[in-house]
């Protein structure tokens, strides 16, 4: 990684994008990269629009400004395209992950956004089959990896459920349910 | 230039016998809130108040879960911690707390008490803007509100610098020449809820660094009975506040005794302030906090372009190190002060205010431009950090009030 990569989520509040930005920022520093993951803070209220942030790089980061130019763009709720313009600031050599149950094709039309590397996955549906609740973060994480060559698929993974391990200590299903997304989601993403 | 250096940082610079360290994630919070866990202070009162609640709801996990022993008081406002601080550290106990802008702001008259009894409390303390209107995001308003209290400030630009600094305030503080209360800050949602590599210094270090706070006088020690807090007209009031400046200008040793001694131990040496490409710089953009950071990357980019262009990130505030500071600025011809609040005493921010007056005294007349900038969040890229640069070196000599003070970014 010659460059510095800066990843913006878009979600709406009470979906995760915060949670996805910071558990992917945690298993990057684990492998060693320097990373910094933070919120957009508005109003917050379940439902809104939200935006989060990663910078993932060999070398230290140093900047304190916004993320005006990712190079990655996730997209945790496809109902976001009708309201954000979820392309804002990123170029057609960008990575473009939506969770949907709509072809790439189709979304590509759809924002006239002409990069090649446009992914979709229904991580809704994978979550509902997997956690039995819409949370669509988590699988994101997963599709993200393949979609990008950000880290090693495994190290994220174990990462993350030893994270989750330590928050769900009495609910062991959870973490099996976030586990499975996550790999199903890496398995079925789109392009 | 050699004593200006010795008053600089050397940035992550190899120390001797580093201990090991644990390299982490963590917010600016969570990173303040470790440095309290290790530095275990006997009494601790405070409030919550965005941004920085979190610093104290980690830090009443760690009192609730037996790692700290130290005396927990809830209070009904940031007065009455303050108070409540005053009263405990009156008592020869070490003594910490931690706010943000209108708590701090509420605080005010009890700032000056803690900093007249010499009473070394220590803040964590989360830079946001004031009210009004009302704002949560950060901006220097609430710490620049309390520059004339008394008590020694320390910026940082980022998670390990807040807890960097925050375990230095307390050697600072306590150190018997200074006697002053300290805090340490960083900024609002910039650095308080950004998550960053972190690296966490083994406990035992930190406690051995920071050592046992022996006070010279408590209230409790019957055996050396003194007044605290008693009326002090015109016999001898002046002399007291006179003894406070002298603190202050003790602390400018301390601090750079500390800086070193943290260094040695920990790996990275701190100072008054930190230079970046300052040797040969025809601009230079003075900054506090997090923007420094941001002019970092901003100064990188136009040195790629030939550009000349360096940096100073101002570190300790107050008490303020005007000599170091015009030193290490002499041969620069012109100069970009950021000032992330106004003074409203319409002609400058404080940081410009301050450097201009060392400047005068030291017969030093570069061309100055201060910058206003990032009130209430506004965020400050480093593509404007490049411009503000340019432009300051571009500029003519400023002649008159609208080009010597830029409020950039505003809509007008």
């Amino acid at each position: 990684m010659d460059k510095m990569i800066e990843i913006r989520w878009h979600g709406r509040g009470g979906q995760g994008a915060k949670t996805a930005a910071l558990l992917l920022g945690e298993a990057a520093i684990r492998t060693g990269k320097y990373v910094q993951a933070f919120p957009e803070y508005g109003p917050e209220r379940m439902g809104a629009p939200v935006q989060s942030f990663d910078r993932i790089s060999d070398k230290p980061i140093t900047l304190h400004c916004s993320v005006t130019n990712p190079e990655v763009v996730v997209v945790l709720d496809a109902s976001l395209m009708e309201c954000v313009d979820v392309t804002a600031g990123l170029s057609e050599e960008g990575v473009l992950l939506v969770n949907t149950s709509r072809s790439p094709d189709e979304i590509r039309q759809r924002l006239n956004w002409q990069g090649q590397k446009l992914y979709t996955v229904d991580a809704s549906a994978i979550a509902m089959d997997t956690i039995k609740k819409n949370v669509p973060n988590t699988p994101m994480m997963g599709a993200l990896l393949k979609a990008t060559n950000l880290m090693d698929f495994e190290s994220m993974l174990e990462d993350t459920k030893h994270k989750m391990e330590k928050k769900f200590k009495d609910r062991p299903g959870i973490v099996e349910g976030n586990m499975a997304a996550i790999r199903r989601a890496y398995e079925e993403v789109k392009i | 230039m050699e004593k200006a250096i010795e008053t600089m940082s050397s940035p992550r610079s190899a120390g001797k016998a580093e201990p090991r360290k644990a390299t982490l994630a963590r917010t600016g919070n969570e990173a303040m809130a470790e440095a309290m866990r290790q530095i275990n202070p006997d009494v601790c009162a405070a409030y919550p108040i965005t941004p920085a609640t979190e610093i104290v709801q980690i830090f009443a996990n760690f009192v609730n879960d037996g790692l700290v022993k130290t005396e927990f008081i809830t209070v009904e406002s940031e007065h009455s911690a303050m108070s409540a601080c005053i009263g405990s550290a009156s008592s020869g106990a070490r003594t910490m707390t931690a706010t943000s802008s209108q708590g701090l702001a509420l605080m005010y008259e009890m700032l000056y008490i803690a900093a007249g009894y010499r009473l070394p409390i220590v803040m964590a303390e989360v830079n946001r803007a004031l009210s009004s209107p009302i704002n949560i995001h950060c901006d220097h308003s609430d710490t620049m509100g309390g520059r004339d209290s008394g008590w020694i400030q320390i910026f940082s630009e980022n998670a390990q610098e807040a807890y960097d600094n925050l375990i230095q305030a307390v050697r600072i503080a306590e150190h018997p020449d200074v006697l002053l209360p300290a805090w340490a800050s960083t900024d609002g949602f910039i650095i308080s809820h950004g998550m960053e590599n972190f690296e966490l210094y083994p406990d035992d270090a930190v406690r051995q660094f920071i050592g046992e706070y022996k006070p010279a006088f408590t209230l409790l020690d019957n055996r050396k009975p003194f007044t605290l807090g008693a009326a002090d007209l015109q016999d001898f009031y002046f002399e007291h506040r006179r003894s406070a400046y002298e603190g202050m200008r003790a602390a400018k040793k301390v601090i750079l005794e500390i800086g070193r001694e943290f260094g040695d131990k920990f790996g990275t040496a701190y100072g008054f302030f930190e230079g970046v490409h300052l040797d040969d710089a025809e601009v230079v953009m003075v900054a506090l906090g997090s923007t420094a950071g941001t002019g970092r990357v901003a100064v990188e980019n136009l040195r790629q372009r030939g550009i000349k262009a360096g940096l100073l990130k101002l570190r300790v505030f107050r008490p303020f190190p005007a000599e170091e500071l015009v030193q290490a600025l002499a041969h620069v011809p012109a100069i970009a002060i950021m000032d992330r609040s106004d003074s409203f005493n319409a002609q400058a921010g404080p940081l410009a205010t301050e450097i201009k007056a060392a400047l005068y005294d030291a017969g030093q007349y570069p061309k100055i431009i201060n910058y206003i900038y990032g009130l209430g969040g506004r965020d400050i890229h480093f593509r404007e950090l490049e411009q503000i640069l340019e432009q300051t070196l571009k500029a003519g000599k400023p002649n008159d009030l609208n080009s010597r003070v830029v409020y950039w970014g505003v809509r007008e």
